[in-house]
């Protein structure tokens, strides 16, 4: 009776661990998944103009000066033709994307919008932002004259895919044709982007032959800084992971992974004095039973066995059956925690790999809950067990 | 089961020999006291002896003492020739898996196990698992006492003498040259009580096996071939009783 208790308790135990932790790294890789969805892991784009001191001072002269910060001019990166191949070939590097990105106006009558102008080679910006899965209606296509809108932007100036309007950057103007309107998932973006061939871009923004920003994105999003300090080593532009750029995002992240390593923690500890309680319990009362099988020849460490495998034991079907309760946990938020367009908030899912090591993690406990009960047990004095 | 009259290989030296036995409890404490006072007991290979005295005598601790379950205060004693002083715990159940069975007055079956595993426990102890051989010696001895139909069933379905008889059993799967009983018929009716004394006669006769018996019931202990008598921790009296 008991022992059914305790191990009801260790599957509550596990299935909380297992539960939280699914639901944590799915929240984060939704999170995630949101914020990058849009924006590259790395971004390398030229040095920032700095103002360089008129003459060099001799060493032991100090010397006053007030400079202002320079204001930024749009810039190409420097020879970025050559450095593609350089940075496709790196194995950690997933796509390259070069882009003229710049702003403008878009016209249509009497209706102008402020826009963010990025020229784009269609085939490289699709693979990293997955333009495809964005699009909304028409063909993605990009040939000169044709421009992606965000839809927000096409709502407010009354485009459907097909309509022409004029972009303007105040030097140059040039009409457009929708060829395709995405929703990149974010209401501000939707307002603002024009996608533009990267020829276009180049000649709207004066920049022939240039691109403004190279975009990277890496196999895996969490080693993108490692990969950016890499690469800051070797070239000399400014060179920018996501995590930076979003430094908050990352905190917060880190911040939840913490609470919910002390919630595990705490869980376990729990699970772990749960069933030693148990355990104390179960000695004392099968001290008739061991002085007996001590009598019947059993040496201590058979004695410390059973305790042990009985904590081990204990640990196991917990942990099946929190498993179990997990999932169940797991497909009720997927039914029941339904964003506004009917859909699930965002997917979890238990990886096999997070149930082996929850499961593990119990059987673990079982066994070092059981240590102190077994040793009592292996060191009972046989004769007194049996007179009790 | 052959009847095989003194199988147990009888060497020179006595099967127990306690010399000048001491137990005391709560040593160092206001409360010591010395429960036995200096024994000296020979027992013989394949003797049926019967250890009797008042409540508080000392019988129980002897038997412990005998039964490697507690170790002695002070003095001597040797088990098939081994002197037991100084083992190491793991030696000592080594020693008693080899040489002893016990049977309990409560009988002490295991509640979750059937007959047969009950049975079958010291096998189980001693090898690590339940051999073939040992199931088939563990169904001869329940069937030589009469349990042949009984064996998969649990302690709580069986009555009182058959879960006797079942503790007997299982004291004798081994084999063990002694089997020490304590009150072994003292939880019994007049009837079961004589059949479960009966069967142990038997056992004795048919394979030399060695049994001291504490027992309240002079009736019993008259059965027996010897009664050494226990009072206050002293051997009162040591004789040959008119067997049975």
């Amino acid at each position: 009776m008991q022992t059914l208790l305790i191990i009801v308790g260790v599957a509550a135990g596990v299935a909380v661990i297992a539960y939280i932790t699914a639901l944590v790294n799915g929240l984060q890789a939704n999170t995630v998944n949101k914020t990058l969805g849009t924006q590259a892991h790395i971004s390398l784009r030229a040095p920032d103009d700095a103002v360089t001191p008129s003459w060099p001072h001799a060493p032991g002269v100090e010397v006053m000066t007030e400079s202002q910060a320079r204001a930024q001019r749009l810039r190409s990166v420097a020879n970025w033709q050559a450095l593609l191949p350089l940075l496709e070939q790196r194995p950690e590097v997933r796509t390259v994307s070069p882009m003229v990105s710049g702003s403008g106006l878009a016209l249509r009558g009497e209706a102008s919008q402020s826009i963010a102008l990025m020229g784009v080679d269609l085939e490289r910006y699709d693979r990293m932002a997955d333009l495809r899965g964005k699009r909304v209606s028409g063909e993605l296509r990009l040939e000169p004259g044709e421009a992606v809108l965000g839809t927000e932007l096409a709502r407010d100036l009354g485009l459907r895919v097909g309509d022409r309007f004029s972009v303007n950057t105040g030097r140059v103007s040039e009409s457009m044709r929708v060829t395709a309107l995405v929703d990149l998932g974010i209401k501000d973006l939707n307002r603002r982007t024009v996608i533009v061939p990267l020829r276009s871009a180049q000649s709207l923004l004066n920049l022939p032959g240039g691109a403004t920003v190279i975009e990277l994105q890496v196999h895996d999003v969490w080693t993108a800084e490692q990969v950016a300090a890499e690469l800051r080593r070797m070239l000399p532009y400014k060179i920018e992971s996501w995590q930076e750029t979003n430094a908050q995002l990352v905190s917060a992240l880190r911040a939840q992974s913490i609470s919910t390593a002390v919630i595990r923690i705490v869980v376990a500890i729990v699970v772990v004095l749960g069933i030693a309680s148990v355990l104390v319990v179960s000695v004392v009362q099968k001290q008739r039973e061991i002085g007996i099988l001590r009598a019947m020849g059993a040496t201590r460490g058979q004695i410390q066995r059973v305790f042990l495998v009985e904590g081990a034991l204990v640990g196991a079907l917990g942990s099946v059956l929190g498993v179990l309760l997990s999932m169940s946990l797991i497909w009720l938020f997927s039914v029941l925690a339904l964003g506004s367009d009917g859909m699930p908030l965002f997917a979890i899912h238990l990886p096999f790999e997070t149930a082996v090591r929850t499961a593990l993690l119990a059987v673990v406990c079982g066994v070092l809950a059981a240590l102190a009960p077994a040793r009592r047990a292996a060191r009972m004095d046989p004769a007194q067990a049996i007179r009790l | 089961m052959t009847a095989t009259m003194g199988h147990h290989a009888h060497t020179d030296r006595p099967l127990i020999e306690l010399r000048q036995a001491r137990k005391r409890y709560n040593i160092g404490q206001p409360n010591e006291a010395e429960i036995l006072h200096g024994i000296d007991l020979q027992v013989a290979h394949g003797e049926f002896l019967a250890l009797i005295g008042p409540s508080g005598s000392g019988k129980s601790t002897l038997l412990n003492v005998l039964g490697l379950l507690e170790p002695l205060s002070d003095g001597a004693y040797a088990l098939q020739g081994q002197a037991v002083q100084g083992l190491q715990d793991q030696a000592l159940t080594l020693l008693r898996r080899r040489a002893l069975g016990f049977v309990f007055q409560f009988h002490h079956l295991l509640p979750a196990f059937t007959a047969l595993e009950n049975v079958t426990l010291p096998a189980l102890m001693a090898e690590g698992r339940v051999s073939a051989a040992a199931r088939e010696q563990a169904r001869a001895l329940l069937d030589a006492v009469g349990l042949a139909g009984a064996m998969d069933k649990r302690p709580a379905e069986l009555s009182g003498g058959m879960q006797q008889r079942v503790a007997i059993a299982r004291a004798l799967v081994h084999d063990p040259p002694l089997v020490l009983a304590d009150e072994p018929t003292g939880n019994l009716d007049t009837a079961s009580s004589d059949a479960a004394f009966a069967l142990m006669r038997k056992i004795h006769e048919q394979r030399g096996t060695a049994f001291i018996v504490v027992t309240h019931d002079p009736r019993l202990a008259q059965r027996c071939d010897r009664i050494v008598e226990l009072v206050d921790g002293r051997i009162a009296s040591d004789r040959v009783s008119g067997g049975a």
